[in-house]
């Protein structure tokens, strides 16, 4: 662990990217052959319903899995460097509860509509999570410090303002929408073919690739505002298309999938206890690592009590929480030698 | 050294007529006008609250002045580009804690990285650097501990180191020797003085360390209540009438010992 962290940056840097892709595929692999129904790949040429078993339901929902990990957990780890607190992620800071709101808004309405093609529940969503952003960030910042305990104050705060508002919106809203909110709140990332996996995509691969862009000024942003300020970060444009970027990774992810906790809180520390602090390698980590996990997650959401399903959410708190308190033990333990 | 100071040399950074205040709020620097020269040790000494972080961060760019405006090498500092800017000038801020545990050395890289390309990592020669700087500074023997693990004077070291890794021209501390003991705070002083006789480094310092300042520094800039109180080299400003003005305090009291001033308080 120690000799690790000590090769260069660069080193670690490939280092990370071949064990995580390696781990992302191998999940990849084991998700798309398990399953409630067995899947006999020898089968996929000749037999229709495999294929359609295969290509319609199996396949998309892998991706998608893979998707949204990916999503949250390199939005999370932005916005840990970003806010300075080990703690902040989409859901704790309340993004993720923005984003509910705007859904459940676009649902009760019953706005299925899409404008030139993007779905609107993805544009509510995306705006009731840049809201509950900047009430968070204005209200936790002074000057060039970030508070962290107002920090997550507020992100509870707007928590509760947003579950409040999304049981509100559940009750005066008709009994059939009603039930359409709280099946999306349950989340889920059940998806039939990759319709909406591409309308994803137009939106998540864009912001991916900025958070990556920014992955040097986020990581001189963990260090202090006003020491990146002074290595050369434009630390207002920075904060700005990080604002923006998050919010639509997380309403976008929202949308789809309801909200799916724990996600962006601990892929990014793992990337960290496994190889090292450098946001440069957190932030692609977390990237490969958040999809390697949310699929693992959903496959054993859908296989464990098969054939009824559990909330991935659920299980990502219950297979997250144990794996993040034993990296941290482990790191206890190594700090101390 | 001491004859040197009174050739005129230009000014690396230059503060005209600056006045700021935060977001609204009453007036923090009121009107400061002052040039620091190329090559020169200067120290900002005042009260507490009397605007003196304030008048680094605006000599940094991190802070645009409300009025008047601030130089750097003739030009204004928030137009040149910002990582032009940092190749020049470095700033350590007042001690702060650092929420991950990035090692020093990973600290100390990051002050390569105004010469870093976007998309690349430190090669060898900036680790070099990187641990040469910690050598200056003796905190060498730190490279590899996690920063939230080291004392507050520990971690001010590494952030001076990272200050020299920038290899600037130009190096604005705030109150860096805060956290240090007694050795490492005449180490810090002495370290400064060798880079700015060896390399010409300018340096300008905000301290209340009033008693390292003669006669190592060059010149001393007091500010009371966001403006400039006195100006001079370290025997004119550190005066009993003069530090009495400056801090507000009739008790202040000094003496000269072995070619240094004393200065305390009753």
């Amino acid at each position: 662990m120690q000799t690790a962290l000590q090769l260069a940056p660069s080193t670690r840097f490939w280092r990370a990217l071949v064990l995580l892709t390696a781990a992302l595929i191998l999940f990849a692999l084991g998700a798309l052959y398990a399953g409630g129904q067995r899947i006999d790949l020898a089968h996929l040429r000749s037999d229709q319903l495999t294929r359609v078993l295969f290509f319609r339901l199996r396949l998309p929902r892998v991706v998608m899995a893979a998707l949204v990990g990916s999503s949250l957990a390199v939005a999370g780890a932005a916005l840990q460097a970003l806010f300075r607190n080990p703690l902040a992620d989409p859901a704790t800071l309340g993004v993720s509860g923005g984003g509910a709101v705007g859904a459940s808004i676009a649902i009760a309405l019953g706005l299925q509509q899409r404008i030139s093609g993007v779905p609107l529940v993805f544009l509510f969503a995306f705006a009731g999570s840049m809201a509950a952003f900047l009430i968070v960030h204005r209200i936790s910042r002074t000057g060039s410090l970030m508070l962290p305990g107002a920090l997550l104050l507020a992100g509870v705060v707007v928590n509760l303002i947003a579950s409040a508002a999304v049981l509100t919106i559940q009750y005066i809203t008709d009994p059939s929408r009603a039930l359409e909110i709280l099946r999306w709140i349950i989340g889920s990332l059940d998806v039939v073919g990759f319709d909406v996996i591409w309308r994803m995509l137009v939106f998540l691969v864009p912001c991916w690739l900025v958070l990556l862009a920014f992955s040097r000024d986020l990581h001189l942003l963990a260090m202090g505002e006003d020491t990146a300020g002074s290595l050369g970060v434009n630390v207002q444009r920075c904060e700005t298309w990080i604002h923006l970027v998050c919010s639509l990774l997380v309403g976008v992810t929202v949308a789809v999938g309801g909200s799916i906790a724990f996600v962006g809180l601990i892929v990014p520390h793992a990337v960290r206890l496994l190889f090292g602090e450098d946001l440069r390698i957190v932030l692609p980590g977390s990237l490969l690592l958040g999809a390697a996990f949310l699929i693992a997650a959903d496959t054993a959401a859908r296989t464990i009590l098969a054939p009824n399903e559990l909330p991935v959410g659920a299980i990502t708190a219950l297979l997250g929480g144990p794996a993040f308190l034993w990296l941290l033990y482990r790191r206890q333990r190594y700090s101390a030698l | 050294m001491g004859a040197a100071v009174n050739r005129p040399t230009p000014n690396l950074l230059e503060a005209r007529a600056v006045e700021f205040a935060y977001g609204g709020g009453p007036p923090v620097v009121r009107g400061v006008s002052l040039g620091v020269p190329a090559g020169r040790l200067c120290a900002i000494i005042g009260a507490n609250g009397c605007g003196k972080s304030t008048l680094v961060r605006l000599f940094a760019g991190l802070l645009a002045p409300v009025k008047g405006e601030i130089l750097l090498g003739g030009a204004p500092v928030r137009g040149i580009p910002r990582r032009q800017a940092a190749r020049q000038v470095a700033y350590v801020p007042q001690a702060q804690n650092l929420a991950f545990p990035f090692t020093a050395l990973e600290v100390v890289l990051t002050g390569r990285s105004p010469y870093t390309p976007r998309f690349r990592f430190e090669d060898a020669r900036d680790r070099e650097r990187a641990l040469e700087a910690l050598e200056t500074v003796e905190a060498a023997h730190l490279a590899d501990r996690p920063v939230t693990e080291l004392s507050g004077g520990e971690r001010q070291m590494v952030s001076v180191a990272r200050a020299l890794a920038q290899e600037p021209r130009c190096l604005l501390l705030d109150e860096p020797s805060a956290a240090l003991d007694l050795k490492h705070r005449a180490m810090l002083v002495r370290t400064l003085a060798a880079m700015r006789d060896r390399r010409g480094l300018t340096a300008l310092i905000v301290t209340h360390d009033l008693h390292l300042l003669d006669p190592v520094f060059d010149y001393v800039f007091a500010l009371a209540c966001g403006e400039l109180a006195a100006e001079g080299p370290p025997a004119e400003v550190l005066t009993g009438a003069v530090l009495a003005r400056v801090y507000n305090d009739p008790y202040v009291r000094t003496r000269r010992v072995e070619g240094r001033t004393l200065i305390w308080s009753n």
